[in-house]
């Protein structure tokens, strides 16, 4: 085996330095009982030629571009990554390193997440971001375990605008600890519905995605401050950030959490994972932020470098009072997400955001010019709600032709039958659009 | 004079992202408008983010030059302990690329998805297979996702029987992240110490095992590299008084095809695909944390999850006693395809690699006992812990030592931990290194035990062959600088 170095000559010298009379006996410690009996059960070893067509096999079984257009955005969406960050993402003296514990070593990996957090500080109009969470679910349900650590009270408010899944994963880590999850309903406009707000009574924080699950930007102004009347912290998650390439900040607007998802950024979509869980707050909470931190130092020597910091936040140190478990990360996903922003520059993402919206709005325009109902009024980002006709059918009908044309939303939300979420970015042209169109007309 | 990876070339300078560039330039090939511009309403748009404007070369040499700062696995050995840094197979990197992976949208219909489906299923199986254990979720995307999962089964689980419980055991030798987990659930952590052998003895798993105790968190092998002996009947005692047993699989890589989870009485094991099944650590994530259960368990498993139907496979929330979802979509599935890759490469090949990983770690412990004080003297299973205790007579510490391996052009071991160590370093070489490379680690702490006798201003100095010298970590946190 090619990974494994050890000539048999090896192992005996190795085997007499240690008194073991072969491998077997190297677990001379290991009780009888606790043993399996009989050899691994599992295929292989497969050559290297031989893994490359099993697995080709599986991955020509699954339905991408450019044989399917796919106009499905939902929390993962369709960018175009450039061949510089595939290249450097893949250097691996980022990818075969591990959390940066050695400073002196890992500068690399440190100036790059310094970086990263400053971009996505800047990028959210936040004053700090840590160097990222699992994904914007698990980001968004620590920032409202945040929000109670910082405000001591028992409750959050969810807009039900909020991708259903990050509701789940919400329900699941609070759910044990007995805090309780109240839901903000979505108004006919498809934004939430504060006026419920203020009867809500022992309020850690209040919820809001923008855009929102159905791609409407909300207004979040209002939200924040009836938030902060009520003492409780705002937290604005995101699964599009794009879209601040082109909208007001949620720092701008009062938002005292920002999270979210992070995989637009130079990430492929990889059936859903690994994605980026973007996180920043303001600076006066840092020191209940969840997840490792980079912070500017000096060496010895007065010169410029980077350190992990804050450490007594985290698990390691502080054990069962840590201000979260988590440990590993996703430190590749944000460097290649620092070097896909760093690619666009302020120039470039607003011209993208640009693009994406635009082209969103063409769809939508084309099928409404075909009759079909815009579910809802509020100006999207690039993605929408539309009525089907025939839901399944017409659905049905376009995958045969190779388009996903969305996805329908009626498993999450049993009021909306028939209608449809539709994603538009940058990687469709005018002429994917414009099929689809006609197919959805024949 | 033998020669040590160590030696000191031309790194260059390069200045912070914003400390370049030139407004108005772009690193990226923006596709073409083709359609009429529609703005939004005015009062919805803000000023484009503060970014840097860079060119594509200014980006490519920037990173070039970061990554030229960074030590990984594939500069050098990196015996990190309980982090198992082995080799990651190239292939397994390409194959994740595949564009029909990469590219692949989690919200398609399942008839569309079928590869991912299968892999997925495929992988549980054989998680399922290496552990002894009957189901597994993929799930969790990092270990402490998976410890987090297993704690939450462990509270659905006593919840279910009509009687919760508040408390967990944890050793003194478990992973910070472990208590950290409990904790999320709203368990109370009960402290148990490990005894003068460095494993759990019964008695005092007894005398803290009560009804209200919902389980215990065992690490097996533990963090001091030594196997938990007494597993099987620590097991019967949780589970006499109705607890429930997890395990914490970070160490994996010393046992795979040799024990069997179930037989030692494990209900709930979660496993680091970044650790023991050779996925890149991705200088910190992303990584992927599966959790495997007996039948038992399996309800309680997070949902949504791979299932057969008609041959087909499909994915179904139908597990109404689940914890519920854990992850936006399935979790790491780029990821998992590496494992996937990577068990499919080695097949039963894995107990040796598991064989091999001890060997190395009990070659290491023996050559350098004596110049390097041994915390246990016992067979160790993958890794093995010294101490600085030997080397205190000059005023040399552990960090000191870790930090003269840097200019020996090696990556120093886990420092300070466990906890149980006064001065730990814990060093797991992995199955990946060759006898020739260990000898060159051995001869390097050799030579830096006469450093401390001889020259130990050269150790509290090191490393000096890097782009810094040891940095001012006081300082940071004390005023935090987080973005610039």
């Amino acid at each position: 085996m090619r990974y494994l170095p050890h000539t048999d000559e090896d192992v005996a010298a190795m085997l007499e330095v240690v008194s073991a009379a072969s491998l077997d006996d190297l677990y001379a410690t290991v009780p009888e009982d606790c043993r399996r009996t009989g050899e691994l059960d599992l295929p292989g070893p497969l050559t290297e030629w031989e893994l490359e067509e099993r697995l080709a096999d599986l991955a020509r079984m699954m339905a991408v571009a450019p044989d399917y257009k796919v106009f499905v955005g939902a929390g993962s969406y369709e960018h175009l990554i450039p061949q510089s960050v595939v290249h450097l993402i893949s250097r691996s003296e980022f990818v075969t390193a591990y959390t940066p514990y050695q400073p002196e070593i890992s500068q690399g990996t440190l100036q790059a997440i310094y970086e990263y957090q400053t971009l996505v500080a800047r990028l959210l109009g936040m004053e700090a971001a840590n160097a990222s969470m699992y994904d914007g679910a698990s980001a968004l349900a620590e920032a409202l375990l945040m929000a109670i650590r910082v405000t001591r009270r028992n409750k959050v408010a969810l807009s039900q605008a909020i991708h259903p899944s990050y509701r789940q994963v919400v329900r699941t880590y609070l759910s044990p600890t007995g805090y309780e999850v109240l839901d903000l309903p979505y108004m006919a406009n498809g934004r939430t519905d504060l006026s419920g707000l203020r009867s809500m009574d022992d309020l850690a924080a209040c919820a809001i995605q923008s855009p929102n699950f159905f791609g409407c930007i909300e207004d979040l102004q209002p939200a924040a401050d009836l938030t902060h009347d009520m003492g409780a912290l705002f937290v604005t998650a995101f699964t599009e950030p794009l879209a601040y390439g082109l909208l007001k900040s949620p720092g701008s607007l009062g938002a005292d959490i920002a999270c979210g998802e992070g995989q637009s950024f130079g990430i492929p979509q990889s059936f859903g994972g690994p994605g980026l869980g973007v996180f920043a707050s303001r600076m006066q909470y840092v020191r209940n932020m969840p997840g490792r931190l980079v912070g500017l130092s000096e060496d010895l020597d007065g010169k410029r470098g980077f350190v992990l910091t804050l450490a007594t936040r985290e698990q390691h140190i502080r054990r069962e009072k840590a201000t979260s478990n988590i440990c590993t990360n996703g430190s590749l996903c944000a460097i290649a997400a620092a070097m896909q922003m760093a690619s666009l520059g302020g120039t470039g993402l607003r011209e993208l955001a640009c693009l994406n919206h635009d082209k969103s709005e063409y769809l939508k325009n084309a099928l409404a010019a075909t009759g079909i109902e815009v579910a809802f009024s509020s100006p999207t980002f690039n993605e929408f709600v539309v009525e089907f006709p025939e839901g399944k059918a017409t659905y049905r009908r376009l995958l045969e032709k190779k388009i996903v044309a969305g996805i329908p939303l009626s498993p999450h939300y049993s009021e909306l039958e028939n209608k449809y979420l539709l994603c538009v970015t940058e990687a469709k042209t005018r002429s994917d659009m414009d099929a689809l169109v006609r197919e959805f007309a024949s | 004079m033998k020669e040590f990876p160590g030696c000191t070339g031309l790194i260059l300078n390069e200045p912070l992202l914003w400390e370049r560039g030139k407004k108005g330039r772009c690193g990226m090939s923006l596709p073409g408008r083709d359609v009429q511009p529609s703005p939004l309403p005015e009062d919805l748009i803000g000023e484009p983010p503060d970014f840097p404007d860079l060119s594509e070369v200014e980006i490519v040499r920037h990173y070039t030059r970061l990554s030229q700062w960074n030590f990984g696995v594939d500069s050098g050995m990196y015996p990190l302990g309980s982090c198992t840094m082995k080799y990651n197979p190239k292939i397994n990197d390409k194959l994740a690329r595949l564009p029909g992976f990469a590219s692949a949208h989690p919200l398609l219909p399942s008839d569309l998805a079928g590869g991912a489906l299968r892999l997925i299923f495929e992988l549980e199986r054989f998680l399922a297979e290496i552990t002894g254990m009957d189901a597994v979720s993929l799930q969790p995307a990092a270990g402490a996702q998976g410890e987090l999962a297993g704690m939450l089964m462990i509270h659905a689980y006593h919840k279910s029987t009509g009687s919760p419980r508040t408390k967990i055991i944890v050793p003194d030798t478990a992973h910070g992240t472990n208590p950290a987990s409990a904790a999320l659930c709203g368990f109370q952590p009960v402290n148990v110490k490990s005894n003068e052998q460095g494993i759990l003895s019964t008695e005092a798993i007894a005398q803290v095992m009560d009804e209200n105790v919902a389980g215990i968190m065992v690490t097996n092998p533990n963090t001091l590299g030594l196997f938990e002996e007494n597993i099987r009947e620590i097991a019967e005692i949780v589970h006499a008084k109705g607890g429930l047993v997890y395990c914490d699989g970070a160490n994996m890589n010393a046992v795979m095809g040799i024990v069997s989870a179930t037989d030692m009485g494990i209900d709930v094991q979660h496993l680091n695909l970044h650790k023991t099944f050779s996925t890149p650590h991705g200088s910190g994530g992303p990584g992927s944390g599966p959790v495997c259960v007996t039948k038992q368990l399996e309800p309680f498993l997070p949902i949504p999850r791979v299932i057969v139907q008609n041959d087909e496979y499909i994915l179904t929330e139908d597990f109404p006693r689940s914890i519920g979802r854990l992850h936006a979509f399935y979790g790491n599935f780029g990821v998992m395809v590496r494992a996937y890759s990577y068990i499919l490469s080695m097949g039963r090949e894995l107990k040796r690699a598991s064989q091999l990983a001890v060997l190395n770690a009990n070659y290491v412990k023996e050559m350098l006992k004596g110049v390097l004080h041994l915390a246990y003297d016992r067979p160790c299973m993958h890794e093995c812990v010294f101490s600085d205790k030997i080397q205190k007579e000059h005023k040399i510490a552990t960090v000191d030592i870790a930090k003269r391996l840097i200019d020996y052009g090696f990556h120093p071991p886990t420092i300070y931990f466990p906890l149980v160590v006064s001065g730990a370093m814990m060093i797991e070489p992995t199955e990946t290194e060759c006898k020739e490379d260990l000898d060159l680690f051995i001869d390097a702490l050799k030579a830096i035990d006469l450093e401390a006798k001889e020259d130990p201003q050269l150790l509290r100095d090191a490393p000096l062959r890097c782009k810094v010298r040891r940095m001012n970590e006081t300082e940071a946190a004390r005023h935090p600088c987080l973005a610039g």
